[in-house]
C-alpha cells in the first residue's frame, strides 16, 4: 500500500509556504524534490568522511571509495547494468549524452552516415547530434510525432537505412509525457547495425527501466528528477558497446600508466571520470536510489498513471484549455502541458505562483517541438512525482479557474 | 481561493490594458530602424520598426510580437511613447527605464519623461519578469545601434 502521507513526511520541503500558502510542488520534470535521507548523505560525507576517493589508504579516503562505489552498484542494480563498471557518473543527461557525442560518435559516424532522432526530443538530445552530423558530414534524420502524440513507426524501415550508425531517442518526453517503444526500436536499429542512446531523464525517475530488457547501448539520465542531487548523473554503457568508446576527458583519475610521452588508459568506469568526481552527491544519489527502491518504482509508477489520469479529467472539465500528449495512460508518464488560450503560460506561471503553485511555463528545453507541432509560443507545464496529491491537482485547477477570471474571459483575450 | 493583492502590483491596470489593446500593432512597410528582440529563456519575441522625419525625430512606430502580458505591454507602452522623439531622447529613456528595472529612484523629470511606463515599475517585486519588461527597449537598443552602424557613425 503506497502511503501518500508518510511519502510527503520524507520530503522536508513540502512542509514550506510560499507566499502565505501551501507549497503545491508540480514543475517535477525539471528538478524533483529531496527526501530528509538524501539530504542526511550530504551532510554525513562532508561532516564524518570528506575525502578523495580511489586514492590515499587513510581511512577517510577508504571510506569515501567505498560509500562511492557502493553508489554506482547501487544505481546499476536500479537500471538492472549488468555490472557497475557499465555506469559512469557524469554531471547530468547532458553531459552524458555530449560524451557520447564527443567520443562515440565523433569516431564511428562518418561522412553519409545517418544519426536518428526524434521530434520530440529535448534539446540536449537534439543539438549534440546536429553538431556531430554537422561536424562528420552526416545527415540527421527524425522521426515524427504522430497526431496521437506518440511517436510514427510508420516508416521506420525506411529511416533506419543500412547506413544509420546512431539512434537516439527519448524514453519519456518532458513536454508530452509520451513514453516511447524504445525497444522495439532498438531490436530494429540493432538489426541495421547502428547503436541507440536512450534518454532516460524523464524514465528512470518515474517508473521501472531496466537497460538490459530495453537492449540499449548507451542511456542517460539525471540524479536530481530522481530525488538526487543536483550535479550527478549516470551514463550507462552496455558491455558490447564499451570497448568502442574512447576517454571524454583526460587527466587524472582515469589514467594507468604515464610517462612524459604517453598514457594508457584505466578499465571503465574510471576511463571515463577523469578528476576529482563528485564524490558527495554521487553518494547521496544512492542514497535516492535506495529511497526510490524502498518505494518501488512499479508503486511510484502506479501513483503517477492515477494522478495523471485524475489531472487529465479535471482538465476537462475547464474550457479555451488545451492538453498535449497521449490519452493511453499506459504510454504516458505524470507531464501535463497545456496551454490556455490568450494568456501567456507565463502569466499563468505567475498568478499560480501566487496560490503556491510552481509549474513551468515555456518552450521547455523543446523549441521546435512546441512550436512547430503544437504550434503555440510556448506552454505551462504541471508535472507529478511520487509525493503529489489528488488535493494539489484541486488546487492546481481552482487556481486556473482564478487565472481566466484575472485575466477576462476567453472571448474578450479573442477579441483582443 | 481568493486572488492575492501582491499581483495587482504586477498586473496594473494600464498594463493588462496594453496586452489586451496593444497599440502601435503592425510593422512599418519601409522602417528607418528596425530590429527582432528575442528571449530564448521564454520565447517572448518581438519586432519592432520605427520611421524618422526630416529632421530625424520618430515619427511612426509598429511592432508585432508575441509573449506574455509583461512584454507585450511594455512593447505597446513604449511604442506608443517615442513619437516626436530624437535617437538621443529615445537612448536616454531606455537608460531611464532601465534604471527603474534595477530599482533606481526616480527624479520627478524622469517621471514625467516615462509617463504612463512608470506602472511597470512593480515588475521590480517579481525580478524574474524583468527581463519581460525589458524586452522591447533592448530590441529599440539594437534597432538604434544598427541604425547608426548604417549611417557610419
Amino acid at each position: 500500500m503506497y502511503d501518500i502521507a508518510q511519502v510527503r513526511k520524507d520530503f522536508p520541503i513540502l512542509d514550506r509556504m510560499v507566499n502565505g500558502v501551501p507549497l503545491v510542488y508540480l514543475d517535477n520534470a525539471a528538478t524533483s524534490q529531496k527526501p530528509a535521507s538524501v539530504i542526511a548523505a550530504l551532510v554525513d560525507y562532508y561532516e564524518q568522511y570528506n575525502a578523495n576517493v580511489h586514492r590515499g589508504a587513510h581511512t577517510l579516503a577508504m571510506e569515501a571509495t567505498m560509500a562511492y562505489e557502493e553508489a554506482r552498484e547501487k544505481v546499476a542494480a536500479f537500471i538492472n547494468a549488468p555490472s557497475p563498471e557499465n555506469v559512469v557518473f557524469v554531471r547530468n543527461t547532458t553531459e552524458a549524452i555530449n560524451l557520447v557525442a564527443h567520443t562515440w560518435a565523433a569516431e564511428r559516424v562518418g561522412a553519409g552516415d545517418r544519426i536518428v532522432t526524434t521530434e520530440m526530443e529535448h534539446h540536449s538530445n537534439l543539438v549534440p547530434w546536429q553538431h556531430v552530423a554537422r561536424t562528420n558530414d552526416a545527415e540527421l534524420r527524425l522521426m515524427a510525432v504522430g497526431a496521437d502524440y506518440t511517436l510514427d513507426l510508420s516508416d521506420l524501415d525506411e529511416i533506419l537505412s543500412p547506413n544509420t550508425r546512431l539512434v537516439a531517442l527519448t524514453h519519456m518526453s518532458n513536454v508530452l509525457g509520451t513514453i516511447t517503444p524504445v525497444k522495439e526500436i532498438t531490436e530494429a536499429a540493432h538489426r541495421v547495425g547502428a547503436r541507440v542512446l536512450v534518454d532516460a531523464a524523464q524514465s528512470v525517475p518515474h517508473m521501472p527501466v531496466d537497460v538490459q530488457e530495453m537492449g540499449c547501448d548507451f542511456m542517460a539520465f539525471s540524479g536530481h528528477k530522481m530525488a538526487g542531487p543536483t550535479g550527478i548523473g549516470g551514463l550507462y554503457i552496455s558491455p558490447d558497446v564499451i570497448e568502442e568508446v574512447e576517454p571524454f576527458l583526460r587527466g587524472g583519475e582515469m589514467v594507468l600508466e604515464v610517462t612524459y610521452e604517453s598514457a594508457t588508459w584505466s578499465r571503465p568506469p574510471m576511463k571515463f571520470e577523469a578528476g576529482t568526481p563528485n564524490i558527495a552527491d554521487a553518494i547521496a544519489l544512492g542514497a535516492a536510489v535506495d529511497y526510490l527502491s524502498g518505494l518501488g518504482m512499479e508503486q511510484v509508477r502506479e501513483h503517477e498513471i492515477a494522478l495523471t489520469g485524475y489531472a487529465l479529467e479535471r482538465f476537462r472539465e475547464l474550457e479555451d484549455v488545451e492538453t498535449y500528449g497521449p490519452t493511453d495512460l499506459s504510454v504516458r508518464g505524470g507531464v501535463v502541458s497545456f496551454y490556455m488560450s490568450g494568456i501567456h503560460p507565463h502569466d499563468i506561471s505567475q498568478v499560480l505562483d501566487s496560490f503556491g503553485v510552481a509549474i513551468r511555463a515555456g518552450h521547455h528545453c523543446a523549441m521546435p517541438l512546441v512550436r512547430s507541432k503544437l504550434h503555440v509560443p510556448a506552454t505551462a507545464r504541471a508535472s507529478f512525482y511520487l509525493y503529489n496529491t489528488e488535493q494539489e491537482v484541486d488546487v492546481l485547477i481552482s487556481a486556473l479557474r482564478q487565472t481566466m477570471e484575472y485575466f477576462g474571459d476567453a472571448d474578450a483575450r479573442q477579441a483582443r | 481561493m481568493q486572488m492575492p493583492d501582491r499581483l495587482d502590483d504586477l498586473y496594473r491596470d494600464i498594463i493588462l490594458d496594453h496586452y489586451r489593446r496593444p497599440r502601435k500593432q503592425g510593422l512599418l512597410p519601409a522602417p528607418d530602424l528596425q530590429s527582432t528582440g528575442f528571449n530564448p529563456f521564454c520565447g517572448d519575441q518581438v519586432v519592432l520598426t520605427i520611421s524618422l522625419d526630416a529632421d530625424g525625430r520618430i515619427s511612426e512606430t509598429g511592432f508585432e510580437g508575441e509573449g506574455c502580458s509583461i512584454s507585450q505591454a511594455s512593447a505597446s507602452m513604449l511604442a506608443s511613447h517615442l513619437g516626436g522623439q530624437t535617437i538621443e531622447e529615445a537612448e536616454a529613456l531606455v537608460q531611464t527605464f532601465k534604471g527603474v528595472m534595477q530599482g533606481d529612484e526616480l527624479t520627478e523629470e524622469e517621471e514625467d519623461a516615462l509617463g504612463d511606463i512608470v506602472a511597470l515599475q512593480g515588475v521590480r517585486e517579481f525580478p524574474i519578469r524583468i527581463k519581460c519588461a525589458l524586452l522591447g527597449w533592448t530590441t529599440l537598443q539594437d534597432a538604434i545601434a544598427d541604425y547608426r552602424k548604417t549611417q557610419g557613425g
